[in-house]
């Protein structure tokens, strides 16, 4: 559901690489060739991709939480079915993302460690709670848009194992949002009750929507070497420009209103303009001060705890590999 | 659609309301691990199940619906637990994932030999059906096989110990699957369905080796004492609260379109 590196951490140690090596690695790409898991990588290369993809990764689980909640309650078998199949595909994203995370040296189970104890960080929407069955549609549709946007250009990125994934990844993306917008469209052609439902819902992830691509270029870490490194492939304000884009006219075609009453597309630039999202709430979020971080990660905690047994059953200390069970 | 002879039409509603609310109920449980397995491949398997059991129900609420009865969102939806027909079986919580593997194999292990024998109902709809969710079926047996047996036998002993007593939960509560019915005669005297004492038979024969090979222990059939009720209507206290939050969106408007 999204992936982004969002929050840019400043390249360095670069200067320590070896400056042919470099150059002909930099070469590699400028030409357009997927750098693979035994490649020689710089060490920072290595470790940024890595981040992004454990991010990620983190994030498909965690955002499976705040929709999972609602499968129990989806109205409908058509809407139960779906809603369980797309839940499920965001879980299939993180086995697969954690699969390519671990071609760069970390096992999956780490990964899973630094997150629980909060040291790995993932998408800052994920915090927000889904409070009615309408927020389950705006997510389907406006996040998984986010998460297109971004996932579709990444899936042109440098790393082979993470593009190739990603390319997977768009394709049921691209279904959830067909689900998430027939499941809008459904309430915004429906009863009063469930038109405002679908209305307070969007109220509320607007500023999480907004937040999604990050914090805007002028307050983000310099990125040119992983623009370069074709490891991040757009700007944060450029991609939210183009979610804007492609999204405000469908949402306004509904009748729905967006709460920000500065929102316009400038016809002289081409480009939106809209009132600050609270980027100091962004913040606060992300250091774990939402309202659904602590939530969301005792969940994931417990249910490592109580599937601990399965997994030590699973161990066969003397085995090197893993084998079929039979 | 060839109807059934009017006399036995109650008969194999009875037969259909069971099968589908057993598949709608276990369905419901499956899917509330989504996001909590052990590991995520096991997330993403029971969630598979899940899917499944819930086309199940859907296709065998459809068959109801074109024998008269209200449509599948409604009979899934709008009913209160009194009038569900599943065994205790399906209602209770997942509890570990011990519990929740040991009902799967003994549930599934009968849907399996359940839909083999419907292969040759009299009820040709019915008879379709089955043959089309075997192939479905065997990968659920074969998933809660592979589990059962690994952790009961080649896991650890805390993993063994804990498929012991979920066997020993599980057991009484499966055998209610097979609670005897007032229409038994009926169904197998019209060829639709050759009764739950037959299917019980047959279940317990294929469970053994497979109990075996886990290296569990069984009690003795005799000792056991079925959870009976559910195909009357007399649930457990699980059902209705599991009801309520499943419903709760639904109802909150039925006519309108979700």
């Amino acid at each position: 559901m999204y992936g982004n590196l969002s929050i840019a951490e400043p390249v360095r140690g670069v200067e320590q690489e070896d400056p042919e090596k470099l150059a002909e690695f930099e070469e590699r790409i400028a030409r357009g060739e997927k750098i693979e898991p035994h490649d020689w990588m710089p060490r920072e290369y290595r470790r940024q991709v890595l981040r992004m993809i454990e991010q990620h990764a983190h994030s498909e689980i965690i955002g499976a939480l705040p929709e999972g909640t609602w499968i129990t309650r989806a109205p409908g078998f058509r809407r139960k079915l779906a809603l369980m199949a797309k839940v499920q595909d965001e879980v299939g994203h993180a086995q697969l993302l954690y699969s390519a995370a671990e071609t760069l040296g970390k096992p999956r189970e780490q990964m899973i460690n630094d997150l629980l104890s909060g040291k790995a960080k993932y998408s800052n929407v994920f915090n927000y709670p889904a409070l009615t069955w309408a927020d389950t549609a705006i997510i389907a549709w406006l996040i998984d848009a986010g998460a297109i946007i971004n996932q579709t250009l990444n899936a042109k990125g440098s790393y082979g194992p993470y593009a190739r994934a990603l390319e997977r990844i768009c394709k049921e993306e691209a279904f959830h949002l067909k689900y998430g917008y027939d499941n809008v469209v459904t309430l915004a052609s429906g009863t009063p009750r469930q038109r405002q439902m679908l209305q307070e819902a969007l109220n509320r992830w607007w500023k999480p929507i907004m937040h999604f691509f990050g914090p805007p270029d002028h307050m983000s870490v310099h990125s040119e070497k992983l623009l370069r490194w074709k490891v991040k492939m757009a700007s944060n304000d450029e991609m939210r420009q183009m979610f804007l884009d492609a999204y405000v006219p469908k949402i306004w075609e509904l009748g729905l209103t967006i709460p920000d009453p500065n929102l316009r597309k400038n016809p002289e630039t081409g480009r939106w303009e809209y009132s600050d999202p609270d980027w100091d709430e962004f913040w606060r979020v992300i250091n774990g001060n939402g309202p659904c971080n602590r939530e969301r990660l005792a969940v994931r905690r417990m249910a490592d705890e109580l599937g601990a047994w399965v997994r030590r059953a699973l161990l066969k200390p003397d085995h090197r590999y893993v084998e079929p069970l039979f | 659609m060839p109807l059934p002879p009017p006399e036995a039409l109650p008969a194999l509603k009875d037969l259909l309301y069971r099968m589908a609310d057993d598949a709608l109920i276990i369905g419901h449980r499956h899917s509330e691990w989504t996001g909590l397995g052990p590991i995520l491949e096991e997330d993403i398997a029971f969630s598979s199940i899940a899917q499944d059991k819930l086309g199940h129900a859907y296709a065998l609420y459809q068959l109801l619906h074109e024998l008269g009865e209200p449509e599948p969102d409604h009979a899934a939806f709008l009913r209160d637990a009194p009038q569900f027909r599943c065994c205790h079986l399906v209602e209770y919580p997942n509890g570990g994932y011990d519990f929740s593997l040991m009902r799967h194999l003994l549930f599934d292990l009968a849907e399996q030999w359940r839909y083999h024998l419907l292969e040759r109902s009299s009820y040709e709809p019915l008879a379709q059906l089955a043959r089309k969710v075997r192939g479905e079926i065997k990968y659920h047996v074969f998933h809660a096989t592979q589990w059962v047996v690994h952790l009961g036998a080649q896991g650890t002993e805390e993993s063994h110990e804990r498929m012991q007593q979920a066997l020993l939960q599980a057991l009484p509560l499966a055998l209610g699957i097979f609670e005897p019915s007032d229409f038994e005669e009926i169904l197998v005297d019209y060829g639709i369905f050759p009764g739950e004492r037959v299917l019980q038979s047959h279940w317990w024969e294929t469970l053994l080796p497979i109990l075996e090979r886990a290296q569990l222990r069984v009690p003795p059939l005799e000792t056991l004492t079925p959870a009976y009720g559910g195909r009357r209507g007399q649930h457990t206290e699980y059902l209705q609260p599991l009801l309520d939050e499943m419903t709760e969106v639904f109802r909150s408007d039925p006519t309108a379109q979700w």
